[in-house]
């Protein structure tokens, strides 16, 4: 998250260097930029020495205690990943590259045992991975064969040219390329490509491959087995957003992911949760964010109604919503009669008939307590469930308010006198609305599950200020467009206060789930109980 | 779209060299469209029962497996309601050099072996661990019910 902020403010106190050059920039224009830069840059550069002494300046310094360290890698890194960890098994297993490749991938990029299991047992590991007993030097190569007739498609032309590995399946090189491309276009298989003989579990090598993979399927081929490393690879993720092709490198265990919600941002600009790959859902943790998701998709919205509308028959149970009509009630199932008001049975309503006086009685006494929680449980699930989705809802207007200030922004310009720089405030403003309204969207979600306590209440009060901040940025924001250059300090300052704020909740609510002060509202935090 | 030589050899040989409880016809319209029966084996709840299946050849086969399917109501812990076949060979296990008589085979092997523990009809299979002897009494009675010859 903050590195966006970062990014941006740094990138605007250039902008304003540029436009205001006449100013002193730390002390002009960007004043309010300096708020922000002093207290990230400044951490930054402390961070910066631990980069140091770890020799990784490829480790994201941590700043906050909701940010986790990660790393971004094109597709470029991942393959020159690959080459290096199968060179360097390649020279301890004595093994050429391409078989070593393919052991590896066998043991899904588990060097270390790997390399135990191919000391102990060497021509299991060999077998298993498809690789036969002996892996000699012979190149694979396609050749002429009399009298044969291939397998697949029963034809027995003289000059067909055939292949085989050293498994022996013989079959013609069109019937071989045209069930590569089957696997590699149909079904996304790459690294562990059968022999297509039956029951053979050879793995076709990357020599054979070589030989036979028609160059309009090469590209796809290699995007496969990049693919194959990272979904091996229990710390490499890919980024999930639509046609990014980087993957992301993060330390964090499954089962952290409780205490920690690791919010990575991919070189694409989308920030993703490593744990569960859905959108960023800082403060809650995944397991919550799957609760209250499935929550809200299934009918239990529906299940909630139900009980706080309609009562059960107190003999067997059925559903029963009343309509209208008196309290003297016949279940139409079980024909017991009872009471609506009091749940009682009928009959021990004597002659006060259709007057129920019976309040008190256990009978009804249950009956009605357990309407009176689901009552409550209701409202206070639609409590917290509006505030959500009224956050969601807010965050879309907001794009669209902003894809409409946008074509305003080259009107601004024109009409003011602005340049394209000086508009970029409403960039600013626009994205800090939506990365805190996806914030806040989620305190609600995470705040259904919250017991009450005192930490509650300072999470509450850290949710309100920020939910100010926003809707007083948001307001903002709808103002027409002759009056957004008069409001272009305050609109600055009220985004980086929105930014602050949010930082602000998201590291104290970070730091306070990491140690595990957080209590959940239906059994012990850790989430793995059963929640509602 | 013409024939490719494999599958006219191999309905060829369907039909010259047929297998002992299997037969395999093509429609006339449709020679992708085979009419399938497969005789229950000896020894199996299904012995006596004679199956019909229906077999179609999508159009890449044999790089994908032929579609296959029960039309025989049947009473076994990997077959479903609706005939559908839990088979590895049909599916990940499928090779090109497979044919259909090959698959037809393992279908009848199938018959003589259910396996509940990897199961298509949950409720079947679970009878079948529950209490054998009463689900292979159902799947006989199904037999003389449904598959009569």
């Amino acid at each position: 998250m903050d590195s966006e902020n970062e990014y941006n403010s740094s990138q605007m106190s250039d902008d304003g260097f540029m436009e205001d050059s006449d100013v002193d920039m730390d002390d002009g224009e960007c004043l309010l930029f300096a708020a922000v830069l002093s207290e990230s840059d400044f951490e930054v550069e402390e961070e910066d020495d631990v980069g140091f002494e770890t020799q990784d300046k490829d480790i994201k310094p941590t700043k906050h205690a909701y940010e986790v360290d990660f790393n971004v890698f094109s597709p470029a890194d991942i393959h020159a990943q690959q080459d290096k960890q199968i060179a360097e098994t390649s020279s301890i297993l004595e093994q050429p590259p391409e078989a070593t490749a393919i052991l590896l991938r066998h043991s899904r990029w588990n060097k270390e045992k790997l390399v135990e299991a191919y000391l102990e047992r060497r021509e299991e590991v060999l077998e298993e991975a498809g690789l036969g007993e002996e892996v000699q030097k012979h190149p694979p190569k396609v050749m002429k064969v009399p009298g044969f007739v291939c397998d697949i498609c029963c034809d027995d032309d003289e000059d067909m040219e055939t292949f085989a590995m050293k498994c022996g399946h013989r079959f013609c090189v069109d019937c071989y390329k045209r069930y590569l491309r089957t696997k590699i276009k149909d079904e996304g298989e790459a690294a562990r490509i059968r022999c297509p003989g039956d029951k053979c579990n050879r793995i076709v090598d990357s020599k054979s491959l070589d030989l036979l993979l028609p160059p309009d399927l090469r590209d796809r081929y290699n995007e496969l087995i990049n693919r194959t490393y990272v979904d091996d690879k229990e710390n490499l993720k890919w980024c999930p957003a639509p046609n990014c092709v980087y993957a992301v490198d993060c330390k964090i265990k499954d089962r952290e992911l409780m205490r920690i919600v690791p919010t990575v941002h991919c070189n694409c600009g989308h920030y993703f949760c490593f744990g569960c790959t859905l959108n960023d859902h800082q403060p809650a943790p995944c397991a919550l964010v799957k609760k209250w998701m499935k929550k809200c998709e299934d009918d239990s919205e529906t299940a909630n109604w139900i009980s706080a509308n309609t009562k059960e028959c107190p003999k067997c149970h059925s559903t029963i919503e009343k309509n209208g009509g008196c309290n003297h009630m016949t279940c139409r199932k079980c024909r017991n009669e009872f009471c609506w008001m009091c749940m009682g049975v009928w009959s021990e309503h004597g002659t006060a008939w259709y007057n129920c006086n019976r309040y008190e009685e256990k009978s009804g006494h249950d009956a009605r307590d357990a309407q009176a929680r689901s009552r409550q449980s209701l409202e206070r699930y639609l409590h917290y469930y509006n505030r959500y989705a009224n956050h969601e809802q807010s965050a879309k207007l907001d794009k669209d308010i902003y894809l409409k200030t946008e074509k305003k922004m080259t009107q601004l310009q024109n009409s003011t006198g602005m340049s394209w720089i000086e508009v970029q405030f409403l960039d600013a403003a626009s994205q800090a609305l939506q990365q805190c309204r996806q914030t806040l969207k989620w305190t609600y979600a995470f705040a259904y599950y919250l017991a009450r306590n005192n930490l509650t209440e300072i999470f509450e009060d850290n949710q309100k200020d920020l939910e100010m901040a926003v809707e007083n940025l948001s307001e903002m924001f709808e103002k027409p467009i002759d009056q957004l250059k008069g409001l272009k300090r305050d609109m600055l300052d009220k985004t980086a206060y929105c930014n602050k704020r949010r930082i602000i909740l998201l590291d104290d609510t970070a730091t306070n789930l990491k140690d595990g002060e957080f209590s959940c509202a239906f059994g012990m935090m850790g989430f793995n109980v059963t929640l509602p | 779209m013409a024939l490719p030589k494999r599958i006219i050899k191999e309905t060829e040989r369907l039909m010259a060299e047929p297998v002992k409880g299997i037969s395999a016809v093509p429609h006339e319209d449709n020679l992708r469209y085979f009419d399938v029966t497969i005789e229950g084996p000896e020894q199996s709840p299904y012995e006596g029962g004679v199956f019909k299946l229906e077999l179609f050849l999508p159009d890449d086969y044999p790089m994908t497996p032929p579609k296959i399917r029960f039309l025989t109501k049947i009473y076994h812990p990997n077959i479903d309601r609706l005939g559908r076949i839990c088979l590895d060979v049909l599916k990940g296990n499928w090779s090109p050099a497979l044919q259909i008589r090959t698959i037809l085979l393992s279908i009848q092997a199938l018959l003589g072996a259910p396996n509940p523990d990897d199961p298509l009809a949950n409720d079947v299979a679970q009878k079948w661990k529950e209490d054998q002897n009463a689900a292979i009494e159902t799947a006989r009675q199904w037999t003389r019910e449904h598959a009569k010859p």
